[in-house]
C-alpha cells in the first residue's frame, strides 16, 4: 500500500501543471481558446508534444513513453484543473488507445509516431443515437467487398472528429445491431470517399461531431484488430476513457472547491465575510467529502483498469464511474450555489468547471447505468 | 503508487483470519452479526481470547503489552476483527483509559491498573458527557473538591455506556472554579462501588439498556487515583478523542452487514423470487457498497499518512471517516429494515430461537432495533455537525 508518486511521476505532475496553469490561468485564455476553428489553438498541442506528453501512453517500442495508468491520472488531473480544451481524451486516450490496444504492428508504425509528434489526431467513433450508452449497440454496417469493406451508417457525437485526421470506426460485419459478437474496428480517414462530418460546440466549451459514413470504402488492412470480435476492445477503451475522465473531474473539482473557499473568505455580506456563516461552512465542508471520495476512487479506476479479469474490472471502473458522478455532482450544483449570482454567470470560471462536471457525469455511462452494472454484478463485498 | 497490501501484509490478514474464525466462539459472533444483546461474559469471553494471544490492546506501547505493528498492520487487523464479527476489545478499556494510563499515568497507577484493563477483570466506564455537556463538553460541572487526601465529587454523568457492568469510572470533573473553562479540569479514577455512586439506567430508542446515568454524591477519591497534573485533564481528554480514530469509520462492520444482507436477500420471499431479484433493492445496496469502496480507500490513505506524522495530534482528515463512515453505517441498518419489510414489526418472535439465525425472518425482530440504535453514530464521539466544524477550521480555514 503506498499512495506516494515516484520522482518521475512527480516531475511530470510539476510539468503537467506547469503548463496548464502557464495556458489557462484566465477566462480570456480559455475563452480565446475556444474560439479556434478546432475549440483549441493548434500551437499548444504542439506544445503537449514537445513535452512528452502526447507520446506518455504508448510503448517506449512504439516511439512512446511507457506510461501506465497513474501517470494518464496525473497527466488528466492537471488538464481538468485547468479546463484546458485540447483533445487529450479524444485523441490520445480513445483514438490512441484502440491503436496501442489492437492495432498491428504497422498500424501502429503508421499512426503512432505522428499521433506523439503532434502531427496527426486521432478520435473515436464508436457511439450511435440509439445505443445510450451499451456499447454493443451498433447499427453502422460493414459489408465485405472485394479487397476490403464498404461502411455505412451514423455515428453520435464523436469527441474532437473535427480536429482528427484519422478516425477509429466501428461497424457490424455480421449480427444484428445489440449482437455481442460482429462489431470490427477500423481505421478511417477522415478524408475517405463517403466520409462526412456534421461538427459542434458542446455543452462544455468542447467539440464534437456526428460521423456520417455513405458506402465508405476502407482496404482490408484497415481492420484493428480481429475481425467481428471489436467488442471487448471497445469495452477496454472506454474503460481507460473512464478512468481519465475519473481523473479530470477530481482536477475540476479540485479547483472548483478552491475557488469557492476562496469566495467564502473574501466576499463580505451583513459586514462579514460569508465563509464565517456555519450553514456555508458546512456545505463547504460536504464538497471537500465529496472531492476526497471522488480522490479515492479515481485512484481505484486507475488501479484497475489493467486488471486481468473483465467482470472484476467492469464492476470497479462502474463504481468508480458512479462515485465521480455523485461527487461532480454535488461539488458542481453546491459550488454555484455557494457563489450565488456570479456563480451563474458565463464570466466567473468556476460556471465552466460545473458545466463540464455536468457533462462528464453523462459520457460512457451516467450514475443509473452503471450503479445498475455493479448491482447486475453482485456488487463490491463477497457474500460469503 | 500501489494499493494492494504486500505478500508479508496478505500473510498477515490471513493469520488475524483464521484465528479471530477458529478461536472466537461462534455465538458469540453470531450475536455481534445479528445485532444482539451481548452478555457482560460475552465481552469478557472474548477479550480473554485476544489477550492470552497478545492481542487485545496492539495499539499501546509494547512496553505495556501492545504490538509493534505497522499503521497497515494495525488497520488490517481493526478490520478483519469487524468483518469477523468479533466484539470490540472494550473501547474504554482498551482505546480510552489504557492509552491514557499508559502516557500520562504515574508507575504506580500504570502497574496497578494496565494489567486488569487488557485482561478486563476491570471494566470501565468513560464519565465525560453531563446533562449541560454534550457537544460542548468543557462545560461541565461536576466538582471534585480536595480535603486532605481525598477528592470529594459531585455530579452528575450522563450517557455512560455499559456502565452497568463498570467496576470502575475515568471522569472529568473541575478542580478549579476560578479558571476558565478548559482549565481546571482533572482526569479522576473512580471505584464504582465508592458510597454515593448510583447508576440509573437508561432505556435507549431501540428499547435496550445500554446507557445509563451515573450520580455522584459526595464521592470519596483518593487523590492517587488523579492521572497526571491536576487541572491538565482537559489535555488528556483530547488525547484519549484523537487516540486510534482510524478505526472510527467502521468500514469492516458495514462491509459485514452488507454481505449478510445478500445472505439474506436471497432467501428473502419478494414478488416470484426474492429480493435478490429486486433490481432496485441491489441497485440501493450497491450505491452504499460503491461508497463504502471510497471510503475504505480514504481510510487507507489516512493510515498511510500516519506513518509521518505526530500520533499525539488528531488528524482533521479523520473527521471524514467519522462522517461518512456513520452514515454508511446507518444506510446499512436501513437496508436491512427494508429487506426485513413487514415482518421487522414484531419485537419477538414465534420462531425465535430458530437454530439458523438466516432462516427465513427468524433474523427480522433484531433489524429495527439495530437501526434505531445506529441513530446513535452520528451522535456519538463528536456529533457530525462538530466534525464539520473540525473540517471547516483545521482543513479549510474557515
Amino acid at each position: 500500500m503506498d499512495f506516494d508518486l515516484t520522482d518521475e511521476q512527480s516531475l511530470l505532475k510539476d510539468t503537467a501543471q506547469r503548463w496548464a496553469s502557464d495556458t489557462y490561468s484566465s477566462i480570456e485564455q480559455l475563452t480565446a481558446a475556444r474560439a479556434e476553428p478546432l475549440g483549441f489553438p493548434e500551437a499548444k498541442w504542439a506544445e503537449l508534444a514537445e513535452l512528452g506528453l502526447l507520446g506518455l501512453p504508448f510503448a517506449e517500442a512504439d516511439g512512446g513513453f511507457g506510461g501506465g495508468p497513474v501517470e494518464t491520472q496525473v497527466v488528466m488531473e492537471a488538464l481538468g484543473r485547468a479546463l484546458a480544451p485540447e483533445p487529450y481524451l479524444a485523441s490520445v486516450i480513445l483514438g490512441g488507445g484502440a491503436v496501442r490496444l489492437a492495432g498491428s504492428e504497422a498500424q501502429k508504425a503508421a499512426l503512432l509516431p505522428g499521433l506523439i509528434d503532434g502531427s496527426v489526431r486521432l478520435a473515436f467513433a464508436h457511439s450511435e443515437l440509439q445505443a445510450r450508452y451499451d456499447l454493443n449497440d451498433v447499427a453502422t454496417s460493414a459489408r465485405a467487398v472485394d479487397g476490403g469493406f464498404r461502411l455505412d451508417g451514423r455515428k453520435s457525437v464523436a469527441l474532437n472528429a473535427d480536429a482528427a485526421k484519422t478516425l477509429v470506426v466501428s461497424a457490424r460485419t455480421s449480427g444484428d445491431r445489440r449482437d455481442e459478437v460482429g462489431i470490427t474496428l477500423f481505421v478511417v480517414p477522415v478524408d475517405a470517399a463517403g466520409v462526412t462530418l456534421e461538427a459542434y460546440a458542446t455543452q462544455d466549451g468542447g467539440r464534437a461531431a456526428d460521423v456520417i459514413l455513405t458506402d465508405v470504402f476502407v482496404p482490408a488492412d484497415a481492420v484493428l484488430g480481429t475481425v467481428g470480435a471489436g467488442l471487448p476492445v471497445v469495452e477496454r477503451v472506454v474503460e481507460g476513457a473512464i478512468a481519465a475522465l475519473c481523473a479530470e473531474a477530481v482536477g475540476l473539482m479540485e479547483a472548483l472547491n478552491a475557488l469557492t473557499v476562496d469566495y467564502l473568505k473574501t466576499r463580505k455580506q451583513f459586514g462579514v465575510a460569508i465563509g464565517s456563516f456555519q450553514a456555508l461552512q458546512h456545505k463547504a465542508v460536504d464538497m471537500f467529502v465529496a472531492l476526497e471520495q471522488a480522490r479515492s476512487m479515481a485512484l481505484y479506476a486507475a488501479m484497475m483498469v489493467e486488471a486481468e479479469d473483465p467482470a472484476e474490472r467492469r464492476v470497479a471502473l462502474s463504481a468508480a464511474k458512479v462515485q465521480i458522478n455523485r461527487s461532480a455532482r454535488f461539488v458542481g450544483q453546491t459550488a454555484v450555489q455557494l457563489h450565488g449570482g456570479i456563480g451563474m454567470t458565463m464570466e466567473y470560471i468556476g460556471a465552466h468547471h460545473f458545466r463540464r462536471l455536468a457533462m462528464i457525469e453523462l459520457m460512457f455511462g451516467d450514475t443509473p447505468y452503471h450503479q445498475r452494472r455493479v448491482a447486475g454484478e453482485g456488487g463490491l463485498v463477497a457474500a460469503a | 503508487m500501489d494499493l494492494r497490501f504486500t505478500p508479508e501484509e496478505i500473510a498477515f490478514r490471513e493469520e488475524v483470519r483464521t484465528f479471530f474464525h477458529t478461536k472466537i466462539p461462534a455465538e458469540i459472533r453470531a450475536k455481534v452479526s445479528e445485532g444482539r444483546k451481548l452478555a457482560r461474559e460475552d465481552y469478557v469471553t472474548s477479550q480473554r481470547i485476544l489477550n492470552d494471544k497478545g492481542w487485545a490492546v496492539p495499539n499501546w506501547p509494547v512496553a505495556y503489552g501492545g504490538q509493534s505493528w505497522s499503521a497497515v498492520q494495525r488497520y488490517i487487523f481493526m478490520e478483519e476483527l469487524m468483518q469477523a464479527a468479533v466484539p470490540l476489545p472494550l473501547q474504554f478499556n482498551c482505546f480510552m483509559v489504557g492509552p491514557v494510563i499508559a502516557t500520562f499515568g504515574n508507575e504506580a497507577q500504570k502497574e496497578r491498573f494496565l494489567p486488569r484493563i487488557k485482561s478486563l477483570e476491570d471494566w470501565w466506564c468513560q464519565g465525560f458527557s453531563e446533562p449541560g455537556a454534550g457537544s460542548d463538553l468543557a462545560s461541565l460541572k461536576t466538582r471534585a473538591v480536595r480535603e486532605g487526601d481525598h477528592y470529594i465529587i459531585d455530579g452528575q454523568k450522563t450517557w455512560t455506556t455499559l456502565g452497568q457492568y463498570a467496576d470502575w469510572m475515568f471522569c472529568l470533573a473541575r478542580t478549579d472554579f476560578e479558571a476558565k473553562k478548559q482549565k481546571g479540569i482533572s482526569f479522576i479514577l473512580i471505584d464504582m462501588k465508592t458510597p454515593g455512586v448510583t447508576v440509573r439506567p437508561i432505556i435507549t430508542i431501540d428499547g435496550r439498556h445500554e446507557v445509563n446515568e451515573v450520580f455522584l454524591d459526595s464521592v470519596k477519591v483518593p487523590v492517587e487515583n488523579l492521572v497526571g497534573e491536576e487541572n491538565k485533564g482537559w489535555d488528556y481528554a483530547k488525547f484519549l478523542l484523537a487516540n486510534e480514530r482510524t478505526g472510527i469509520a467502521r468500514i469492516g462492520m458495514s462491509k459485514e452487514r452488507i454481505a449478510r444482507i445478500k445472505r439474506l436477500a436471497k432467501v428473502t420471499p419478494a414478488g416470484a423470487g426474492t429480493m435478490w431479484d429486486d433490481l432496485d433493492f441491489r441497485s440501493r445496496l450497491a450505491a452504499v457498497e460503491i461508497e463504502l469502496k471510497a471510503l475504505e480507500i480514504t481510510q487507507m490513505r489516512v493510515v498511510a499518512a500516519q506513518a509521518t506524522r505526530d500520533p499525539t495530534k488528531p488528524d482533521p482528515a479523520s473527521s471524514i471517516l467519522k462522517i461518512k463512515g456513520s452514515e454508511l453505517q446507518q444506510a446499512t441498518t436501513e437496508l436491512l429494515v427494508e429487506l426485513a419489510g413487514p415482518q421487522a414489526l414484531p419485537a419477538s418472535r414465534p420462531d425465535a430461537g430458530h437454530n439458523d439465525a438466516e432462516a427465513l425472518f427468524a433474523w427480522a425482530d433484531a433489524a429495527a432495533p439495530v437501526y434505531f440504535n445506529h441513530r446513535k453514530v452520528s451522535i456519538y464521539g463528536g456529533s457530525n455537525e462538530i466534525q464539520h466544524n473540525v473540517i471547516a477550521k483545521a482543513i479549510l480555514g474557515l
